[in-house]
């Protein structure tokens, strides 16, 4: 196991009593499930959300709560402090300004934004300003075979709308993805390169300075899912040199249904809106409107304000711990993980075994259906995903429909990481038994 | 263990061993391929008429222990019957695995679906026994 890009850091991980004392804030793992103190490995699909987030939550709700960004009256003033100041803290977590942060609902979301406000500029709109962002035939969207489907679909369809050709940068027969394959398939006539900072499936981390040069030096944008990324490892957006991002709270201890989009400040300026409509304009007259400077111009009608307030809450706690050290955490469960698997026989890890990654693995066993295995460890409290973790087009180029996902977090713990390793040759053995 | 042992009887794994009507053929009346988009799951299944009588049904697929089984035990099940008698036994099946284990299968009505029962307690595998059952009543709306 070489995890080459931490190899000269010295950052320490979590000790168990560290991480004893962080699962005290998460009620739910002290669950039982099906008889079985819950195992759950199953970070990657959501996060388990601590108490500071629900509290977080809550104090708004019962004692805040107002709409934000319109009336003048006490508490829908502190409302929208609190929102704003929201806003500012998960941009200063990832490196970005107050006014590069735009709430989505998910990343799903926040990819569609982009590729919709693309669509729209390419029909016309948003004046000159938005020049940069029209496409048309002869033009190419590119984006890569690992996608997640929310990285994928969008595209697709953006360059139906608009005549502009789709393209991918294939996976290698392993499901690596090289910068040399990104080189091959980056050409004059790339406008936009949308990829994964690190695989949903292959947990794998993708050199992203590395791919910006690439679509900088042909004046291409590039779209980064930052969706496995920002939860598990320390990012700063800015420093990556990324044009849009995105990422998702639930997937990093906040509430489900707040999505980030991060842009540079100079393109959000330029892009028109998708969603029109309430709070995102300035002049509204019966033959038009104007609209407001981003990110609220990307913001239409009410915002997820109790949302946006448990994913600074969720930021903070992470920021507490120190993303350094989670990351540290997280590799090295990544790799307990990994040298467990390749040690039970019948187990095909997906992807490249020796690369940098997160702590997350997806196994294919040859004879033996994904479901069915779930099955098994579902019955021992053990939730892992099992399915193409939406993903089509990666399972199908390594030859499976469905694979088998353990993914961790800042909770997990080494002994988690056992207790599926020893479960799962006892599955593989009840089903082998079957057959 | 049980209830996986529930789950995994001896008819499901004869089925999943030996499949029953297994391999698609060219003079099918009606067909539908139906696939489960949570797992990826696939079944294709043919039906030949005869008026309103099925004397032939084919399937193929791929995916879990679930869903296999339940289409080689549906296709063994099919030649025979009436449309209307197989829209009989769809419903009743697709009752019992709503139910939530509430809801008995109806073993003289279907036969080796009793073994499938185990499968309606569990909401994620619910899709996984009905994807052939689905199969056969798109199969027959196309009629």
């Amino acid at each position: 196991m070489s995890v080459t890009a931490n190899a000269d850091q010295q950052t320490a991980g979590l000790s168990p009593a560290e991480v004893a004392q962080i699962r005290e804030d998460f009620p739910i793992l002290s669950e039982l499930v099906n008889g079985h103190p819950l195992v759950y490995l199953d970070s990657g699909a959501t996060s388990q959300r601590p108490r500071q987030v629900v509290d977080a939550e809550r104090a708004y709700t019962e004692h805040r709560n107002a709409a934000v960004h319109r009336g003048a009256h006490t508490l829908a003033a502190e409302a929208t402090e609190e929102f704003e100041a929201a806003r500012a803290n998960v941009a200063s977590f990832v490196g970005a300004r107050d006014d590069e942060i735009v709430w989505t609902s998910n990343a799903t979301e926040a990819v569609n934004l982009v590729a919709y406000a693309m669509s729209n500029a390419s029909a016309g709109r948003g004046g000159a300003a938005a020049e940069r962002f029209r496409l048309g035939p002869g033009d190419e969207i590119l984006t890569t075979e690992l996608e997640h489907h929310a990285n994928l679909i969008p595209w697709q369809e953006l360059a139906a709308r608009t005549g502009a050709t789709f393209r991918y940068v294939p996976v290698d027969d392993l499901g690596g993805l090289s910068v040399d394959a990104f080189q091959a398939a980056i050409s004059p006539a790339t406008r936009v390169v949308a990829f994964t900072h690190v695989s949903n499936v292959t947990g794998a981390v993708l050199p992203v300075a590395e791919i910006v040069g690439l679509a900088r030096s042909v004046g291409a944008l590039t779209v980064l899912d930052a969706t496995q990324s920002v939860p598990h490892l320390a990012v700063d957006l800015r420093a990556l040199g990324v044009d849009f991002a995105v990422f998702s709270g639930h997937k990093m201890l906040g509430p489900t249904g707040i999505g980030v989009l991060y842009g540079r400040r100079e393109l959000l300026s330029a892009l028109p809106p998708f969603l029109t409509g309430g709070s995102m304009i300035t002049t509204v007259t019966m033959d038009g409107a104007e609209f407001l400077p981003p990110p609220q111009r990307f913001e239409a009608g009410t915002q997820r304000v109790s949302q946006a307030i448990g994913l600074s809450a969720a930021v903070d706690y992470l920021r507490a711990i120190g993303m350094d050290r989670v990351e540290a955490h997280e590799r090295a469960l990544g790799a307990r993980l990994i040298e467990g698997l390749r040690e039970i026989d019948g187990v095909r890890i997906l992807g490249h075994v020796d690369v940098d990654r997160v702590g997350l693995a997806a196994i294919d066993v040859p004879g033996i259906h994904a479901h069915d295995l779930g099955q098994y460890l579902d019955a021992r409290g053990i939730a892992i995903r099992v399915g193409h973790h939406c993903a089509q087009p990666l399972h199908r180029r390594l030859g499976t429909t469905a694979s088998t996902r353990a993914s961790t977090y800042v909770y997990s713990t080494e002994s988690e990481i056992d207790t599926y390793l020893d479960a799962l040759p006892e599955a593989i053995q009840f089903f082998r038994k079957l057959a | 263990m049980s209830e996986l042992e529930s789950l995994y009887q001896d008819i499901i794994v004869d089925h999943v061993k030996h499949p029953r009507n297994r391999g698609l053929h060219d003079h099918a009346t009606v067909e539908s391929h139906q696939l489960n988009p949570t797992c990826g799951d696939e079944v294709t299944l043919q039906l030949t008429l005869d008026g309103d009588r099925i004397t032939e049904a084919a399937w193929t697929g791929k995916g879990c222990m679930i869903s296999q089984s339940s289409a080689s035990i549906l296709a063994e099940q099919l030649p025979g019957l009436t449309v209307e008698e197989t829209m009989a036994r769809i419903e009743s099946f697709r009752e019992s695995m709503r139910s939530r284990g509430e809801v008995p299968v109806d073993e003289d009505l279907l036969g080796d679906a009793i073994a499938l029962e185990g499968a309606a307690k569990y909401v994620a595998r619910v899709k996984c026994a009905m994807l052939a059952w689905v199969a056969a009543e798109a199969a027959l709306a196309e009629r």
